[in-house]
């Protein structure tokens, strides 16, 4: 188990050095930092010192390690839009984009899993075709059309629910939720909503996948003849044992609805970290844009991981060769 | 009465036999299939529709001059307010709707078929070459793949097309918006190819034919392209049509947030990306035809990828 460990952790470390090398490549190479941070007025000389004080004549090796070394510490440069901390202005976003995910993971889960258990229960019913169909038109609507969609509808024609902007925060620390007010909670119906449409599909489909091959399984027939009501059996016996890779996949997606969301922030004019990163795409502000990926791939490496040893921990069968003897 | 016949024989066939059996075998299978048949004919017309937009749209949506601004903001025909011959309405400059759309389909469907060509070209290739030869080759493209997957999709789409249009001067930026869009949409998607090639040229690299074919010196190519590919087509073929859709919901995406097709040669996600600003003002048929239009042909795709997907699959048979 713990060569299995340092395996999967030296693996990660690799792939986050090489997204961190591809980071600070686009941050050191395409458009020159000391021309996007003087002003017009400056002179020659001011430059060439920047360029020194910067340390941009040193080795690229050099510069790549004071690159890491700086990220490590959570230190991602000056954005050139704004001249601010680029970690401020991530920390500032972050809350509103992790709660967005979170509520579009709970509504996913929410409705994913009984969508998935009636699909597979009531197989070939007309609410299970019914909610097949939705599964496939689900995975072929575009999340900014949904989310057009629902504005339209709910804000446009019926005026129940805002369509842009997050309400209402309070602040906890330097943690600012809108999960308290009531504002808050009312503009984050439809963009948790418009997220969560692929991922609700995601999780229905692995649920009916996975209950089709459990309720074939020997102890839900002894279930069954020993007399356990048949729904019972359904809901608690058979349902249960669907649920690890249900766990997985969620986490897994984390990652991936994170990097999303920034399609669901431009839609509803959402201040989180994608509409952030949108922005600094527009205007070309390279720390930002580097500093989002390097953040947004080391969420994605560390959930894989971390999903990958919980299923190693769990099942001794997957580890390594080498690591069998301890397990 | 397509249950009878295994789908490929278990010897590797010759390209010919493989075609002809896909052919008779995937046709009974498909008139099985309402759903498979409904969306062919709905992608078909889309299609045609598409590539025959210039001999069937009352104006060609990119010639500013057969703009006229007196005829801007109709409403579809059915409305009190309807003209013809613009039946789906036109927008703030005039611009015919169904034409828009039409020509919007015909960018965004080729800009996705090429995408995929061209990560078919690069994952097949690679992986043919990592597996065929393993060692050092082998790691060095399956790191460059891990380290590809470890990033969400879309984010590396945007990075290169925020990037390439960031380094090009003003003039080349629209000329060459739709080729840097099928190299940021491939970029990511080559390597599902190249992985799932690369495992069956492992297993096929140690057989006794190929030890046979490299015997009698044939050239290492002629045995990846002739006896090792044909053996992996099944798998390749159901991924790339699901990835067809993807790279036409990718495109439609980046085009959206702005990173895509310019507004003078609007996609369907760029039309999106126009129509979302008059939201709030009551012209709701300049945002919604184009969004009908891309869920309808990334549906269609999807519907025949699920089908070909379970037709293919002997576990389901």
């Amino acid at each position: 188990m713990i060569a299995f460990l340092l395996k999967r952790t030296a693996n990660a470390a690799f792939v986050m050095l090489a997204v961190a090398l591809l980071a600070f490549v686009i941050f050191r190479f395409f458009g020159d930092p000391v021309e996007m941070m003087v002003n017009e007025q400056a002179t020659l000389q001011d430059r060439i010192d920047l360029r020194e004080r910067l340390g941009l004549n040193d080795g690229f090796v050099t510069q790549y390690t004071r690159f890491v070394t700086n990220a490590v510490q959570g230190d991602f440069g000056i954005s050139y839009r704004n001249q601010q901390d680029v970690m401020v202005l991530i920390k500032e976003r972050f809350p509103a984009t992790f709660e967005l995910v979170l509520v579009a993971t709970v509504i996913s889960l929410v409705v994913g899993i009984p969508a998935g258990v009636i699909t597979a229960v009531y197989r070939d019913s007309r609410l299970a075709n019914m909610l097949q169909l939705g599964s496939i038109i689900g995975v072929s609507l575009p999340s900014f059309v949904v989310g057009i969609l629902l504005i339209l509808a709910f804000s446009v024609s019926l005026g129940w629910l805002p369509a842009f902007g997050r309400g209402d925060t309070v602040d906890i620390g330097w943690w600012s939720t809108g999960l308290l007010t009531a504002s808050g909670r009312a503009a984050l119906v439809l963009p948790a909503i418009s997220l969560s449409t692929f991922q609700v599909t995601l999780v229905m489909r692995l649920v009916r996948a996975e209950m089709l091959e459990t309720l074939r399984a020997d102890y839900i027939k002894f279930a069954r003849a020993r007399g356990v009501p048949t729904a019972r059996v359904q809901w608690r016996h058979a349902l249960r044992n669907c649920l690890m890779p249900v766990i997985t996949l969620t986490g897994m997606q984390i990652g991936n609805l994170i990097a999303f969301a920034l399609v669901t922030e431009t839609v509803f004019q959402w201040p989180g970290m994608g509409m952030l990163f949108i922005q600094a795409v527009t205007f070309v502000d390279l720390p930002v844009m580097a500093a989002y990926l390097l953040i947004v791939s080391f969420i994605f490496v560390a959930l894989n991981t971390l999903v990958d040893i919980t299923y190693a921990w769990v099942d001794p069968r997957l580890r390594d060769d080498s690591a069998r003897g301890n397990g | 009465m397509d249950k009878t016949l295994p789908l490929t024989p278990p010897a590797p066939p010759t390209p010919s036999r493989w075609a002809r059996l896909r052919e008779s075998d995937l046709w009974h299978s498909f008139c099985a299939h309402p759903s498979a048949i409904f969306a062919a004919v709905l992608l078909a017309l889309v299609a045609l529709s598409a590539f025959l937009a210039p001999l069937i749209t009352p104006q060609n949506p990119y010639d500013l001059a057969a703009l006229e601004l007196w005829n801007s903001e109709i409403p579809p025909i059915w409305q009190a307010d309807g003209q013809w011959p613009y039946l789906l309405g036109t927008d703030t400059q005039g611009r015919d709707i169904l034409s828009a759309v039409l020509y919007g389909s015909r960018i965004s469907l080729i800009i996705g078929f090429a995408s995929v060509l061209l990560a078919l070209a690069v994952g097949l290739s690679l992986g043919l070459v990592a597996g065929y030869f393993g060692g050092w080759i082998d790691n060095v493209i399956m790191r460059v793949g891990d380290v590809l997957l470890s990033m969400p999709f879309i984010l590396i789409a945007i990075l290169i097309t925020a990037i390439a249009t960031a380094s090009l001067p003003t003039g080349l930026k629209d000329v060459l918006a739709a080729p840097i869009l099928i190299f940021a949409i491939a970029v990511p998607s080559w390597v599902q190819y190249a992985r799932t090639v690369r495992a069956s040229a492992m297993v096929e690299a140690k057989k006794e034919y190929v030890q046979a074919a490299k015997l009698i010196r044939v050239r290492s190519w002629r045995v990846m392209l002739h006896h090792i590919l044909p053996n992996c087509l099944t798998p390749i073929l159901v991924a790339a049509t699901l990835n067809f859709g993807l790279a036409i919901l990718s495109e439609a995406t980046l085009s959206f947030l702005g990173v895509g097709m310019p507004p003078d040669q609007p996609s369907l996600g760029t039309l999106i990306r126009i129509g979302n600003q008059y939201l709030f003002s009551g012209l709701w048929w300049i945002v919604v035809f184009p969004s009908i239009q891309l869920c309808l042909i990334v549906l269609s795709v999807n519907m025949i990828g699920d089908w070909l997907r379970d037709a293919l699959n002997p576990k389901l048979r």
